[in-house]
């Protein structure tokens, strides 16, 4: 039995209307300039480089102050969303993700260049990077979609290498896309993970209909009372189902516009969501801290089983070797990290506070006091005349920041250089 | 910086941030000791003129670690640079470092006495590592931003005062770095630097020399010393000692060395039975 699920094209006035004129004009362009079209893919739109000056005369884009201007946004968006930035958002760190791709015939599609299909795998690979760099001690598996079939494609594991190698191999489209069997095949999966994991999927979805053997109202209900969070990404248009899904289990839906969007979209789903409290059940768990071997030492490695030489952790339980971290030893099941990688997840739970912003009026009122430098890269911040550039100070230490290392600050480093070189401000 | 950056900037060219700990109370306790902090500097300013002598696109920057605040010292690409090492500009150099240095641990010792008692653990009180670390990583951003040419950054930690635990938590990654401190092994560990404990304090100079001096491009080519196992383990959050072994509350991530009802950090209820690490499957 398949029921296909009508999708909802927005008019004009729908928040998605420009996104079907867009693929409209796209589907067009293509046509015409077939030929000569290798590579050109991000020439077709290059007057949106340009942008007007007051006085009418084009002008290219000052790319600074919008790459800052948009992380601002960002940033105000993250922090002011659920509540106020004093507040310390739960989140769940310890994540079991299954990442599930439409290789439905929907995803041959050529809107993206070359296919979607390969645009969407180069993206995740990206994405598998950065989410183990965000989460360490979280697992991701991967499942597939084609002919109507949902298929593991691999099992649910902590190390980045083996999930990539697998995305990387041959895939391919065909046949239809099942939202139902993918959404019950992870079901089953993650039903057998411990109770302290946050339980999340995230479906990039290309096909503009889902072919489900029985009814989606039901799995959906089952994933929903699993505490399953899924999210979904979606290539084409929307769809009501998804946003049906993404509505009652907790997630986003989200639609690309192109891709570099998709690649946006696809990153923020690497640092860990807000968590619902009652979701995941407060544990303790026992981890391990091994130590790492000295070169010259000559050990049976646990995880291959042959013998190497020198670096190496060793279990603090067992005393099996190990030869990378996060592990779980496989001798004794303790799970193995390194305090680094614990560190690493902290600051999304202590995130740095947005600084604010100071405009060249307020600090030639105090002009005696306004600092000439940047705190932390000595980089000038002196404008053109007595007045100084826009940058951005610190509520908590006061010291001033230039924009370019604001952004550094808050997207990389995850602390404030002003905070942590003053020991009598409270952390 | 002038138009010297066309052709002239091999991978030999090194941007060296120098990390110097002028926590008084470790130097005061050191005096009788292995090295006091007047030979200390001895060493340490004639080998920052050495690395400059090295190449003469080389870049110095010097940030000092106080115990109540950091801040740049010297910055060899500032006020013009200079054209030539001649004698007069070494001991210009010199002096200029040794002046800045009195001025900023004068500055340092006024902040302590605004705020209350020094927390000193049991071995000391600890220096803000993390603090002149961020800056030193905000200051090589902005050289990575100045072009596609530029010297191959790396940061030398000069550490003597231990570790301060509450700053477990902001460190993420330095690179170079001689003393036991579990912090720099990992950090050095991690970013591929080395991690040096000079045995006899002396003979500063000569190990600076022979070891941190050499640019990143070279060092595949030298014998350098290997770690000699790196300490991964975590400190508890309830009595900050070293373990190897604990428990994680699951929602924020703090360690505790025992089994506890409450997180402290958190507030969660942790009563509920704790798993066994092997999998259990439960439907």
């Amino acid at each position: 039995m398949s029921g296909g699920v009508a999708a909802i094209r927005g008019g004009f006035d729908h928040p998605m209307g420009g996104d079907g004129e867009r693929k409209k004009r796209r589907a067009e362009e293509e046509e015409e300039d077939d030929e000569d079209n290798d590579g050109r893919g991000m020439d077709a739109w290059a007057w949106e480089a340009l942008q007007e000056d007051e006085a009418g005369l084009l002008r290219p884009l000052d790319s600074k102050t919008l790459v800052h201007a948009q992380y601002r946004k960002r940033l105000l968006l993250r922090s002011s969303a659920p509540s106020s930035s004093s507040s310390r958002i739960q989140k769940g760190l310890i994540r079991y993700l299954y990442v599930v791709f439409d290789l439905s015939r929907a995803a041959s599609e050529t809107d993206y260049r070359p296919s979607r299909m390969v645009v969407v795998a180069k993206c995740a690979e990206a994405f598998i990077r950065e989410f183990f760099d965000q989460n360490p001690l979280s697992h991701i598996g991967l499942v597939t979609i084609k002919d109507g079939v949902a298929q593991r494609l691999t099992d649910i594991g902590g190390s980045p290498e083996s999930q990539i190698k697998a995305l990387m191999g041959k895939l391919e489209c065909s046949g239809d896309a099942s939202l139902q069997n993918a959404l019950e095949l992870v079901h089953g999966y993650l039903n057998q993970i411990p109770s302290y994991g946050h339980r999340e999927v995230l479906i990039l979805y290309s096909a503009l209909n889902t072919c489900d053997p029985g009814d989606i109202m039901e799995t959906i209900q089952k994933c929903k009372q699993a505490k399953i969070r899924c999210s979904v990404i979606g290539l084409a248009a929307e769809i009501f189902i998804c946003k049906h899904l993404c509505e009652e289990t907790g997630g986003s839906y989200t639609v690309a516009l192109d891709e570099s969007h998709f690649k946006e979209l696809l990153l923020e789903h690497a640092p860990p969501p807000p968590a619902i409290a009652e979701y995941a059940a407060a544990n303790l768990i026992k981890m391990g801290f091994p130590q790492r071997g000295a070169e010259g030492v000559i050990s049976i490695c646990s995880c291959h089983k042959e013998i190497k030489v020198g670096g190496g952790y060793t279990c603090p339980r067992c005393k099996a070797r190990v030869c990378e971290l996060p592990a779980e030893c496989k001798i004794c099941g303790l799970t193995l990290v390194s305090s680094p990688h614990l560190a690493r997840s902290y600051h999304h739970l202590f995130p740095v506070t947005p600084f604010d912003e100071v405009s060249s009026m307020f600090s030639s009122k105090l002009n005696q006091k306004a600092p000439q430098t940047c705190y932390s890269c000595q980089e000038s911040l002196a404008g053109h005349g007595n007045k100084s550039n826009l940058h951005v100070t610190c509520p908590k230490c006061n010291q001033h920041f230039c924009l370019n290392c604001d952004i550094y600050i808050h997207e990389s480093l995850h602390n404030c250089p002003g905070c942590e070189s003053h020991r009598s401000l409270p952390m | 910086m002038t138009a010297a950056q066309s052709k002239l900037y091999s991978d030999d060219v090194s941007l060296i941030v120098v990390l110097l700990d002028t926590n008084p109370f470790f130097w005061a306790a050191s005096t009788s000791g292995n090295l006091p902090f007047s030979n200390f500097l001895n060493q340490v300013i004639p080998f920052l003129n050495s690395l400059l002598l090295l190449n003469q696109h080389n870049q110095v920057v010097l940030i000092a670690t106080g115990v109540n605040s950091c801040d740049y010292i010297y910055d060899s690409a500032e006020a013009g640079g200079r054209n030539s090492i001649d004698a007069a500009n070494v001991a210009a150099i010199s002096s200029t470092i040794l002046n800045r240095l009195e001025n900023f641990v004068t500055k340092d010792a006024r902040l302590a006495k605004g705020s209350d008692k020094a927390a000193a653990g049991g071995n000391g009180i600890s220096s803000l590592l993390s603090g002149s670390l961020s800056i030193a990583l905000c200051y090589i951003q902005r050289v990575f931003r100045s072009g596609a040419r530029h010297p191959e950054p790396r940061i030398l930690c000069l550490q003597g005062s231990p570790d301060g635990p509450e700053q477990y938590v902001p460190i993420d990654s330095c690179i170079v770095g001689p003393q036991h401190s579990a912090f720099l092994q990992q950090a050095s560990y991690i970013t591929g630097g080395v991690y040096l404990k000079p045995q006899h304090l002396d003979g500063l100079f000569q190990y600076l020399a022979a070891v941190f001096a050499s640019d990143l491009q070279s060092r595949s080519f030298l014998r350098l010393p290997k770690p000699v196992g790196v300490d991964f383990r975590a400190s508890c959050f309830c009595h900050k000692k070293t373990i190897d072994m604990g428990y994680v509350c699951s929602v924020c991530l703090s360690i505790f060395c025992k089994h506890q009802k409450m997180c402290s950090t958190c507030g969660s209820d942790l009563n509920q039975s704790p798993p066994d690490s092997t999998r259990v499957s439960r439907s």
